[in-house]
């Protein structure tokens, strides 16, 4: 075809980057809504409280928007492995294909089957029975995660598998291995909290957008602190998940986590952690340092010493190891400053919403209720709606980018696995499309849930008069 | 060829005759809403009956396609990467139809609810088309190099057996979709459908005489199964006659399983036709088969006993939705649900 002056792997790459990160926008939404949504249905079944009812049937609606914008996206990344990547099918096929059909046979048959059910069975079924239902989406959507990212960790950590001497594809020795795989313990846990504090903080920061309107505040006060407990939850199991994960990286993907700290050279102990700070990845050197002493040794190993593998020093033992099959022009560094921004932006902003939770389930307590006096906090509570999502992409941004130059770590090299048949242009067209797909549906589906909410919980049950109490008494929301 | 390797060519194709039968149906309930329905609440009557189950019968799609990653890696990157444009295509069509659903119970004016009814119409229309293309396309001789790259030009996807093949695939999910809808509503919306069915399938012969004369021409299913090719083609028409004449007398069941056959026997058709290969190459020293294309002994063997413990679980689930969910779907029903929202 005609030359348009990019290659098929950057684009290919991109397009990539592009459908996950949109993808995942909408993956730890239903897992995280669909758990809330969960929670909010057994507490009726316990309570049999009528509000218990109508914040299910509410915060349903705003995840069945989120499952089904989850759910179409969720094919492109099936057929894109074959479509652009099918160099990579063809290595890791043995190894990759199992998990994605076990996903699909274990997990998303169970998903999609009891969410029909849920749907329309409302009066049909006992509450206790009805609530089984979104349990069992909820547990096909957590192991949907499992699998994925059983085939994710594979790539960031091979094992239980040989090279196949006359074809050179990766084939599959042992099962277990891929399940035992360290990697995906570290990296499950970590992603399943995060979808938890994603679904938390949209019902918490939407819930915080309507006590500010004060709109129907004794319904949204109740939905924020529900978002808010579990929000808490999540964001202290990804940050004892997310601990571990960086503790193992130093032994088993060095390169990403000195990366992620953008340190160059080996730093003894003490080791001082940098707050800001620009590397120049021609140089290789860092500069506008901010730091902090000890505190990169805390951080790591939590205690005041310990020694810390610059990259330098990682790329000369990887070039060691890797030469012979691979030749002396790899690029083993990262893009060291997306990865160090995206790590900082990941913590420091789980830090913060984990501040604004407990501000939220302080000024909300029963006992002294003054929550939509604090307009600031509800305004800092909205935004935070959309803290999660840059969250969770800058988390996706370090797993993934720091395995640079690698699809497979160790095996394959990433300019190696793209579809040799597809042209730039093709490439091309479908990143123009699904850009403008992507953005229509994220659109409609934001305007859609904003409608929602909107509306209130007197749409769906317009028998329980939330208003007549006045919103600003303390009284109102003692009850 | 292991009992394996055979046993996973079979449940792919098993797979792909599910989502075909399954969600069949439902793509052709999207394309009778602009048939059958003259308003919202009647279109509403036809997408009740598979509300609570078209997600999960497109999982049968996912499904066969992670299994022929899985079993046979180098088929699936072959043939994802080869029909790169036709799958995008798909792709788009599935989107759009999938949140067609849930967009359109959220839109609030007419005009929006009208553009998502719009919507799910068209991508169901695409989705049956664009699909039946790709089967058909999929079955023909293709330029492939010796890595298994295929290069196909404009023409290999585009020519007469494949645009019959879509035409026909459409064809046939409206008529299930159709034989659907007689077993899932009541009221003038079933005898509607049944009617129109009735009437419909005068146009199933000549595309089936079409289809097999293209099949003759393009492809080399009369040279290298002879028997087999004949066999399902009679089928074919044979189950075409059952159908119509069970629709004519008001069979509604017997109808419905008619156009069943029909559509599994077209996978058997195609799944037969290519056996041993998966992909015909215009040298045909680099045709794929079912061997090479395979992945090890060792995950077919773990791949096996995850199907043997899941697949009877998921039937028995699958079955229950349809079972707990069975009810003839009225325009009455419809409009209350509304209103009580």
């Amino acid at each position: 075809m005609f030359n348009i002056g990019m290659s098929v792997v950057s684009l290919a790459r991109f397009q990539f980057a592009m459908t996950t990160i949109f993808h995942f926008f909408f993956v730890p939404m239903s897992i995280g809504l669909g758990l809330l949504v969960a929670i909010m249905e057994t507490m009726y079944v316990i309570k049999k409280k009528p509000i218990y009812l109508t914040m299910t049937k509410f915060w349903g609606k705003i995840f069945l928007l989120s499952f089904a914008v989850g759910v179409v996206t969720g094919i492109i990344q099936e057929f894109q492995f074959g479509m652009n990547w099918s160099n990579y099918s063809r290595f890791m096929g043995d190894i990759f294909g199992a998990p994605l059909a076990i996903e699909a046979l274990l997990a998303f048959f169970l998903e999609s089957t009891f969410l029909g059910i849920w749907m329309f069975t409302w009066d049909k079924m006992k509450p206790i029975w009805h609530s089984l239902m979104i349990w069992l989406v909820v547990i096909g959507s957590t192991l949907s995660a499992l699998w994925i990212l059983a085939a994710n960790s594979f790539m960031q950590n091979p094992v239980g598998y040989k090279i196949d001497p006359k074809t050179g594809h990766a084939v599959m020795t042992d099962f277990f291995a891929i399940i035992k795989n360290q990697q995906l313990w570290y990296e499950f846990p970590h992603v399943i909290f995060g979808a938890f504090v994603t679904g938390s903080f949209i019902v918490a920061g939407a819930s915080a957008w309507m006590l500010f309107r004060k709109k129907s505040p004794a319904f949204f006060r109740k939905s924020m602190r529900l978002g808010l407990i579990v929000g808490l939850f999540g964001l202290l199991g990804g940050f004892v998940s997310g601990d571990g994960q960086m503790l193992y990286l130093t032994k088993d993907q060095p390169m990403k986590f000195a990366a992620a700290e953008g340190e160059y050279k080996n730093v003894k102990s003490p080791a001082a952690w940098s707050v800001v700070q620009i590397s120049n990845t021609k140089e290789k050197t860092a500069s506008y340092r901010i730091e902090i002493p000890y505190m990169l040794d805390l951080l790591t190993y939590h205690k005041p010493s310990g020694n810390i593998t610059g990259m330098d020093q990682v790329n000369k033992d990887l070039h060691k190891k890797y030469d012979k099959k691979f030749g002396k022009n790899m690029n083993y560094y990262p893009p060291v400053n997306t990865l160090f921004y995206s790590f900082r932006i990941m913590v420091a902003g789980a830090g913060a919403l984990g501040m604004l939770s407990l501000l939220g389930l302080w000024f909300s307590r029963k006992r002294k209720n003054t929550i939509v006096k604090q307009k600031w906090l509800l305004l800092l509570l909205t935004l935070a709606t959309f803290g999660p999502f840059l969250i969770n992409s800058c988390g996706w941004i370090v797993t993934e980018l720091g395995r640079n130059p690698w699809v497979v770590y160790g095996l394959l090299p990433i300019a190696d696995a793209v579809s040799p048949s597809t042209s730039a242009a093709a490439v091309l067209f479908t990143i123009i499309v699904y850009f403008f797909l992507f953005s229509f549906l994220g659109a409609f589906m934001f305007v859609y849930a904003k409608k929602n909410l909107e509306k209130g919980p007197e749409a769906i049950d317009d028998t329980i008069e939330y208003d007549t109490e006045d919103p600003f008494s303390k009284e109102a929301f003692s009850k | 060829m292991s009992f394996l390797q055979l046993l996973w060519y079979f449940v792919v194709g098993l797979l792909f005759a599910a989502f075909l039968v399954l969600d069949g149906a439902d793509l052709g309930i999207g394309m009778a809403t602009r048939f059958l329905a003259f308003n919202y609440d009647e279109r509403q009557q036809l997408l009740r009956t598979i509300g609570p189950h078209w997600d999960g019968n497109e999982v049968f799609l996912i499904a066969a396609g992670g299994s022929m990653f899985a079993s046979m890696p180098m088929w699936y990157a072959s043939l994802f990467s080869g029909f790169y444009l036709l799958l995008f295509l798909v792709l788009i069509a599935l989107i759009f139809r999938g949140v067609s659903f849930e967009f359109a119970e959220n839109a609030e004016t007419k005009k929006g609810r009208n553009a998502w009814m719009w919507t799910n119409f068209w991508g169901s229309l695409c989705t049956a088309f664009l699909f039946g293309m790709l089967f058909t396309a999929m079955i023909q001789p293709v330029p492939i190099d010796a890595q298994g790259n295929i290069f196909a030009s404009f023409l290999d996807v585009v020519n007469p057996l494949s645009l019959l093949g879509g035409v026909a695939l459409t064809a046939l999910c409206l008529y299930q979709g159709l034989h659907y809808a007689t077993l899932r509503t009541s009221g003038l919306m079933r005898d509607h459908a049944a009617t129109l069915c009735g009437n419909m399938y005068w146009a199933a012969y000549p595309v089936e005489v079409l289809f097999a004369i293209a099949l003759y021409f393009q492809t080399d299913f009369f040279v290298t199964h002879p028997i087999a090719t004949l066999f399902f083609l009679v089928v074919i028409v044979a189950t075409t006659v059952w159908g119509h004449l069970a629709t004519i007398r008001d069979r509604e069941w017997s109808a419905y399983i008619a156009s069943t056959v029909t559509l599994a026997a077209l996978v058997a058709l195609i799944f037969v036709g290519l056996f041993p290969n998966v992909l015909i190459a215009r040298n045909s020293a680099h045709t794929i088969s079912i061997v090479s294309a395979s992945a090890t002994s060792y995950t077919l063997g773990v791949m096996t006993v995850v199907l043997c413990i899941l697949l009877p679980i998921v039937i028995a689930y699958f079955t229950w939705s349809y079972i707990s969910q069975w009810h003839r779907v009225s325009l009455q029903e419809v409009q209350e649900d509304q209103d009580g929202y």
